[in-house]
């Protein structure tokens, strides 16, 4: 979640290994998620991360890293600053395409994101996103929100089988990854993994406490 | 600017802003309400239901006493509806189509805790497993309500972050549906949300606007000049406006609360799924509403309303808490009514609206609100 230690934390993920750092901008009320990046949005919010400042967060952390930069927000946010300016002025700031979690494949099809699909998607619905989506597909590996669980969810399977049959482009599995066995597990199946709220626990302790967290579901992928 | 696009529109406004996850639900929601609307059997089984246990039709009462000098106020008595409020006759079709669909858990938000009553009511009616998620601050101001659901056999689960009220109720109402979209039905209780929704409350409480309109027509031999509805989320507003849409001399006005204003004060965003004004800050945040009235304290609005807005067929204003206690002591005292704090917005505007023969939608009673009158 994009706050003033954000560059830090960023590059210690990078070192542990991250190939991708996804960089939240805060909405008030977001749907897709459970209690702990709920928390962080509210705690960043608290802190005065509205749009401009999470930018000007962005264009920090792209001047510490070389990975791609993925903001990751809600559908309000853009329709109060601008569905173009948005995407604009992120690009400039140093994001490699976007992550909007309640804007499923049908709406606004000209803005270029990441698409995502579930576990209850049709397979029209996975083409549908697959064609549109922006360099890979987002496997939400369950049906719930985002958070920790102790298990990864036994739809990935399935859901990555299905999706394979209908696209070349590369699968990313995120929602519930929270240990480097489920790392491991996941990326058996997937392309890679997206880890976030286990990310966001391992980040209270810091950026070497994350850089460790990711070097170790880094061993894991390896 | 790209255009939204899509289904579920209303001008600009509606759509389905939610998670993938939920867009094959909503697919199937859409469809199973298209079968069932065109199904004589579920029209005919909704209206016995409506009238043996809901206890349609309401009366058409004229407020003579509590009307000023050279104005006729009527009231549409759904607050002598089973459990108080209009809420009942959306609870009653919705458990209808998830008994249809399958669906034998059923989750709900509330705020007043009139949905909540009704949705437990319906649920303990079909059978169903009840889930209500309600703000802990609302919990403290509807007391009454939070145990009738408890006794009706509905869960109350109380949601303790952020305002603590409507909105976070929903929000929580919907992360359930996500996560337990395959076994559960969500029976939302205003005609916000994503589409199909809207639709489906604002057909479910147009019951309201044809009884109405009938029953003016019968009394006065004429339509009236003005309908006066509170709008929340705006379920009852809309079901009397759909009565008079097409009445192109029938003023409709909608009445805020003023600290909760989403269209007299909004701006347009995204909130609980669909595109519509918003009670939000420069940068798309939602703003905390205020308001005494439990069932009206929501920064967003149904995106029929916002449409309406904009095409000028209906008129917002606002009522503030004042202004609603009074209009509530004097209905109490000239009318022998009690009438809810949130259609008391609606009677505080009718009493100075310009406009003779008024026709106000009493939506709820006002027996939940007992504490919160006392103490002002």
């Amino acid at each position: 979640m994009a706050g003033a230690e954000t560059p830090e934390l960023a590059a210690g993920a990078v070192a542990g290994g991250a190939d991708i750092v996804e960089l939240g901008f805060p909405f008030s009320d977001p749907l897709a998620d459970g209690p702990t990046i709920r928390l962080a949005a509210e705690r960043a919010l608290a802190q005065g991360m509205r749009t401009a400042a999470c930018l000007e967060c962005l264009r920090s952390t792209r001047e510490r890293v070389d990975v791609p930069l993925v903001p990751m927000t809600y559908a309000a946010l853009l329709e109060a600053y601008g569905w173009e300016r948005f995407a604009e002025d992120a690009a400039l700031a140093g994001a490699t395409s976007l992550i909007v979690a309640d804007l499923p494949a049908d709406l606004h099809p000209d803005l270029r994101r990441v698409q995502l699909v579930a576990p209850t998607s049709s397979d029209e619905r996975i083409a549908l996103a697959a064609g549109q989506t922006d360099g890979w597909l987002y496997l939400v590996t369950l049906t719930g929100t985002t958070g920790a669980r102790s298990e990864l969810s036994p739809e990935l399977a399935p859901l990555v089988e299905r999706t394979r049959r209908l696209t070349a482009v590369p699968l990313y599995a995120g929602f519930g990854i929270s240990t480097p066995a489920h790392a491991a597990a996941a990326a058996e199946l997937a392309d890679g993994v997206v880890v976030g709220s286990a990310a966001l626990d391992a980040a209270e302790g810091g950026p070497s406490a994350l850089e460790a967290f990711v070097s170790s579901l880094r061993a894991a992928l390896n | 600017m790209s255009a939204p696009t899509g289904i579920g529109l209303y001008g600009d406004y509606g759509g389905r802003y939610v998670p993938e996850t939920l867009i094959p639900a909503l697919d199937e929601l859409s469809r199973g309400w298209d079968e069932a609307s065109a199904d004589a059997n579920f029209r005919a089984e909704l209206d016995e239901l409506l009238e043996r246990f809901a206890g349609r039709p309401t009366p058409l009462y004229e407020a003579a006493r509590f009307a000023p000098a050279g104005k006729r106020i009527l009231l549409k008595r759904e607050d002598l509806l089973h459990t108080g409020a209009h809420k009942i006759n959306n609870a009653v079709g919705q458990a209808l189509l998830a008994v249809r669909l399958g669906k034998r858990r059923i989750v709900a938000e509330t705020g007043a805790g009139q949905h909540g009553v009704a949705t437990a009511t319906v649920c303990a009616r079909f059978g169903l497993e009840c889930v209500v998620h309600m703000g802990s601050e609302d919990m403290r101001r509807q007391h009454p309500n939070v145990e009738r659901m408890g006794l009706l056999g509905a869960e109350v689960r109380p949601v303790e972050f952020g305002t603590r009220t409507l909105k976070e109720a929903t929000s929580e109402a919907i992360r359930d549906w996500i996560t337990n979209v395959d076994t559960t039905y969500y029976l939302i209780g205003s005609c916000v949300g994503p589409h199909p929704y809207p639709a489906i409350v604002r057909e479910l409480q147009a019951v309201i606007g044809r009884e109405a309109r009938a029953q003016v027509l019968e009394r006065l031999g004429r339509l009236p000049d003005a309908v006066v509805a509170c709008v929340g989320g705006g379920s009852n507003a809309i079901g009397l406006f759909a009565g008079f849409i097409a009445d192109e001399d029938v003023r409709l006005v909608g009445v805020e609360a003023a600290g909760a204003a989403s269209l007299s004060a909004g701006r347009s965003s995204v909130l609980h799924g669909s595109r519509s004004s918003v009670l939000a800050d420069a940068d798309g945040q939602v703003l905390d509403a205020h308001s005494i009235s439990a069932g009206l304290d929501y920064p967003g609005v149904g995106p029929e309303h916002a449409h309406l807005r904009d095409s000028g067929r209906a008129a917002y204003v606002t009522a503030s808490d004042e202004e609603a206690i009074a209009a509530f002591h004097q209905l109490a005292s000239l009318e022998g009514i009690l009438p809810a704090l949130e259609p008391a917005h609606a009677l505080a505007r009718a009493l100075d609206l310009d406009a003779e023969t008024i026709l106000v939608g009493l939506s709820g009673r006002g027996d939940k609100d007992l504490a919160e009158v006392l103490s002002h």
